[in-house]
């Protein structure tokens, strides 16, 4: 074990990388996700031992091994429930959770769904590589139609999950997407949801260059994406393309990919607005995929809303000022008791 | 009470009395013998109780499968069982009859609500004559009372309609078993104020039904006798009642007191176990923090995520929920984190019977995990027990770093019985320390051992103990993974080492009756009542037999294989089919009898006594 130093006023990335030796596949995406987030922590300004990253099992689940921070490398799918107990009887402390889309839709999806629509105050990081890695290459609950996997010779026949609709559908208060080689944006959603009070669900498209090489690649590739990704910024209209001459124009309830000039101008577009209370805008953008539409990266939702560790915590207080601390003595002999002589 | 009354009625003084209350599930039965156990343990008899319902809310009215009961034994010495024979049935309608009447004794009381036994309650029940009206009852003192009509005149003017009016039955139902019984109004009438006082119709309609039972007794020519049970001879001191599931709630804040840690309670519904967390979420203000979770592995793990964080974390369930939890216990086992589980055992396997009571998750307890996985497994031994038994299961884990399992069952859970109320002062602090923050910059080893071979309690927010674990093998003092293969085996004997060593920690196992001889009855859990008592009754007349009760079962005591060979034979009585007797005959190679019932209901005195009389003979 590394001897702790967070007696030190300003952190670094190292001061967060624990004695660990990384063990992820050379050229996996989530060693960008692991350098942005040592990255982004100094900023914060929370001491090293206020933080804890709990994950469940999976490649990406072995996150907190690499953090020198408290941590805590679970079981399959539960990295939510756990989080929610620390955070329910911790709430000093900052809280991430690392999943991944088995973990955290399939054999978790349960923990996921309960811990956003509670809105637990904790950040969930969801590496989206649609596969499984770490099982050696099985099709996962976001593998598109037909893939052809170990498992699915003949093709996958399960409609695939979308994170982000899924944690919309919550009502999940921040919910955003990044992708692991555009470490800007990357950096700047982690960064963003640190910020955020409440559940902050991230899904960050992770490529698994072993199991599922290219998955993302209309979004990552210089030649592609520009025009396979839209990203979102409060306020904006929704504008993509290499030469920024593509929008999004809402016709009633559906989206439609509009080109600029020929008498649509920027007005005529959608503009984002990720305060909007209502998160039926921000459920639209989530079923916006390729090859139809660009897929939106940012933020796609971030409102206020009570958080379930601070309600928690508050009856408690509640309680105490109403009844005062509870004591034994007035406890045992609350109701009917008798003596005996 | 007054006993002077027209008709001039003969007053029988009893050593006891057991009666059960039962009719519909909708009958209000569980109310009226809470009532009468509240009623009987304030005015100073000891009291056993045995409650006994469906899995279902609201069986269709008038069937078999709807009835509802409660037994309550009652006597003027120490019991510890709700009694075997029932000297007084109360039916409220004839399925509730042809269910209950073989428990009753011959020429014992039945009082039945005639109104019920129409042609199509009869019908019900399948009975092809009215038995009120044929001689099928003779061997009985039958009271036919027409409850129904009594009842709805005694609440006449309250403004109730008559389906509210019907609903106050059990209360004239309690008054007359008050009057027989001899037994004081006032409790009741407080509760009722309590209870209803803010809907004024409702509490004066239950007052007049109570009142109009206890005078019809009173009254009435039909009833000659009036029994008195006198006060039973309890050490001095302040009682009240508890029922198992109360006083392990209870229990845990007074561990949570004793050790200044804050509870965390996650948990899912289950019966019979879901009434520890509706008693234990009243007490916030003891800093009892409970979480309703989604499933029973988030009630697990959220309980794990709390332990991690410094809390007294527990959880509780029932079978079919330890089963869900199983993969994260392991998970318990290998982080070396306190926390406490609690399995209020029902009837298995899968849904199995929910509001009966067995005794059959012992092996799960034992060995529902994956890989070499042992944890502690404690049991308490009647309702009042679990208070102690929650205090020593919390004491264990901080002791020792490691999650403990306290198995109940649902006979213990519902079950209520006087409990003297300890001196603040007696009850033993639990001492927990954090690990504190490293001098001089020393590397802290999360997996470094004390003593008693346990790591570190170290929580966030502590500067310089920042550590990673997790359900992977782990080095035997960084905790960082480690696939050394000698790190494992290591590991392994090490996890069981430090269990096994909790032997050491607690008392020898002592036993009721002579040290050595003919017979031993050894027996764990719910079943210490009727063990106890029917040992202690052959004693009384001469046979060999001794007793003794585990609350230590896994690991077993240190002293009670030696024990176990002082006597030429061991009989365990389980409500299972022999678990206890499979682990004590692997443990010592003793050829223990077992004594087995899976029949939903507790072991009754006569069926041990009947073993312990063939097994000497």
């Amino acid at each position: 074990m590394s001897t702790d130093t967070s007696a030190l006023p300003v952190l670094t990335p190292q001061d967060f990388a624990s004695d660990q030796d990384v063990r992820w596949c050379p050229g996996c995406g989530d060693y960008s996700i692991l350098a942005q987030m040592k990255k982004i922590l100094p900023a914060t300004g929370i001491p090293r031992e206020k933080m804890v990253f709990v994950s469940g099992i999976g490649c990406s689940s072995r996150f907190p091994y690499y953090m020198n921070t408290y941590g805590i490398h679970s079981i399959h799918g539960r990295a939510p429930a756990i989080a929610t107990g620390l955070k329910a009887s911790r709430p000093d402390l900052t809280v991430w959770v690392i999943t991944g889309d088995g973990d955290g839709l399939s054999i978790g999806g349960n923990h996921l769904i309960h811990a956003i629509r509670r809105n637990l105050d904790v950040n969930i990081v969801l590496f989206n590589n649609r596969i499984y890695g770490l099982t050696k290459g099985q099709y996962s609950p976001t593998s598109p139609v037909g893939k052809v996997t170990k498992s699915t010779p003949s093709g996958a026949i399960d409609n695939p999950l979308y994170p982000l609709s899924i944690a919309i559908g919550c009502e999940g208060t921040f919910v955003a997407r990044s992708i692991d080689t555009n470490i800007k944006h990357l950096a700047a959603t982690l960064r963003r949801a640190s910020e955020h009070r409440g559940t902050a669900f991230i899904e960050v498209y992770q490529n698994c260059h072993v199991f599922n090489d290219g998955a993302f690649k209309y979004a990552t590739d210089r030649t592609t994406k520009a025009d396979c990704v839209v990203e979102l910024e409060h306020g904006k209209p929704l504008i993509f393309g290499a030469n920024r001459d593509k929008g999004i124009r809402l016709n009633g309830m559906e989206p439609e990919v509009v080109e600029l000039g020929k008498g649509i101008t920027e007005d005529d577009l959608l503009f984002h607005d990720e305060k909007a209370a209502e998160p039926s805008l921000a459920y639209l953008l989530s079923r916006m995929r390729q090859p139809d539409f660009p897929e939106p990266i940012g933020v796609y939702r971030a409102v206020d809303r009570p958080k379930y560790d601070e309600m928690l915590n508050d009856q408690i207080v509640e309680a105490r000022e109403k009844k005062g601390d509870g004591q034994l003595e007035t406890l045992f002999h609350s109701g009917d008791t008798w003596s005996v002589e | 009470m007054a006993t002077t009354t027209e008709t001039e009625k003969r007053i029988v003084e009893l050593e006891e009395a057991t009666v059960r209350f039962c009719g519909d599930s909708g009958d209000g039965m569980q109310l009226a013998g809470t009532q009468l156990t509240n009623t009987s343990a304030m005015f100073g008899n000891d009291v056993a109780t045995f409650p006994d319902y469906p899995a279902e809310i609201r069986a269709p009215r008038g069937t078999k499968a709807g009835v509802s009961g409660f037994q309550i034994h009652f006597a003027a010495r120490d019991i510890f069982t709700p009694g075997d024979r029932v000297d007084a049935l109360v039916a409220m309608n004839p399925a509730a009859l042809v269910t209950n009447l073989s428990d009753l004794v011959r020429g014992g009381i039945l009082i039945a609500n005639a109104n019920a036994f129409d042609k199509k309650g009869l019908q019900q029940a399948g009975y092809e004559a009215n038995p009120l009206e044929d001689d099928s009852l003779e061997s009985y003192q039958l009271f036919n009372v027409e409850m129904t009509k009594l009842t709805r005149a005694a609440v006449k003017g309250t403004g109730l309609s008559t389906k509210e009016s019907d609903r106050c039955r059990n209360f004239f139902a309690m008054g007359l078993i008050y009057w027989l019984y001899d037994r004081p109004l006032d409790p009741t009438l407080r509760y009722i104020e309590e209870k209803f006082g803010k809907r004024p119709a409702i509490a004066e309609a239950n007052r007049n039904a109570l009142v109009a039972g206890y005078n019809y007794g009173d009254t009435t020519e039909a009833f000659i006798s009036q029994y008195q049970i006198p006060k039973a001879k309890l050490a001095a001191g302040t009682y009240r009642n508890v029922t198992g599931n109360q006083a392990l709630a209870w229990g845990l804040i007074a561990a949570s007191k004793l050790s200044n840690i804050e509870i965390f309670f996650g948990s899912y519904p289950i019966t019979p176990a879901s009434d520890i967390l509706h008693e234990i979420t009243k007490h916030k203000n003891f800093g009892v923090r409970t979480f309703q979770a989604e499933d029973e592995i988030a009630a697990i793990t959220s309980t794990i995520g709390a332990a991690f964080g410094g809390a007294m974390a527990v959880t509780c369930s029932s079978g079919p929920g330890i089963a869900l939890k199983g993969e994260a216990l392991g998970l318990a086992v290998i982080l070396e984190l306190p926390m406490i589980i609690i399995n209020v055992q029902r009837g298995g396997p899968s849904t199995g019977l929910p509001t009966k009571t067995e005794q059959s998750d012992l092996f799960q307890a034992f060995y529902g995990r994956n890989g070499e996985c042992p944890l502690p497994v404690i049991a308490a031994s009647c309702p009042a027990d679990c208070f102690d038994v929650a205090q020593e299961a919390w004491r264990i884990a901080t002791k020792f770093m490691t999650p403990v399992m306290i198995l109940s069952d649902g006979y213990i859970a519902n079950g209520a019985e006087p409990w003297k109320i300890p001196e603040i002062d007696d009850l033993k602090p639990i001492s927990v320390e954090y690990a504190k923050s490293p001098k001089n910059g020393e590397p802290f080893l999360p997996y470094s051992r004390d003593e008693n071979l346990a790591r570190p309690w170290a929580i966030p927010g502590t500067p310089g103990l920042a550590h990673r674990i997790g359900g992977l093998e782990k080095d035997a003092l960084t905790g960082n993974v480690s696939y050394d293969a000698d790190n494992h085996q290591y590991m392994c004997e090490l996890r069981a080492k430090k269990i096994a060593k909790i032997a050491e920690d607690v008392p020898a196992q002592s036993v009721d009756g002579p040290t050595s001889g003919k017979l031993l009855i050894l027996s764990w859990g719910g079943t210490y009542g009727a063990c106890s008592t029917a040992a202690s009754q052959v004693r009384h007349q001469g046979g060999d037999v001794a007793h003794t009760h585990l609350r230590y079962l896994y690991p077993l005591p240190e002293n009670l294989g030696k024990l176990l060979g002082q006597y030429d034979t061991v009989l365990i009585p389980e409500l299972n089919l022999g678990q206890l007797r499979t682990v004590i005959r692997s443990e010592y190679l003793v050829d223990a009898i077992g004594l087995n019932k899976l029949k939903g209901k507790p072991f009754v005195v006569a069926e041990i006594v009947e073993k312990i009389e063939e097994l000497l003979a």
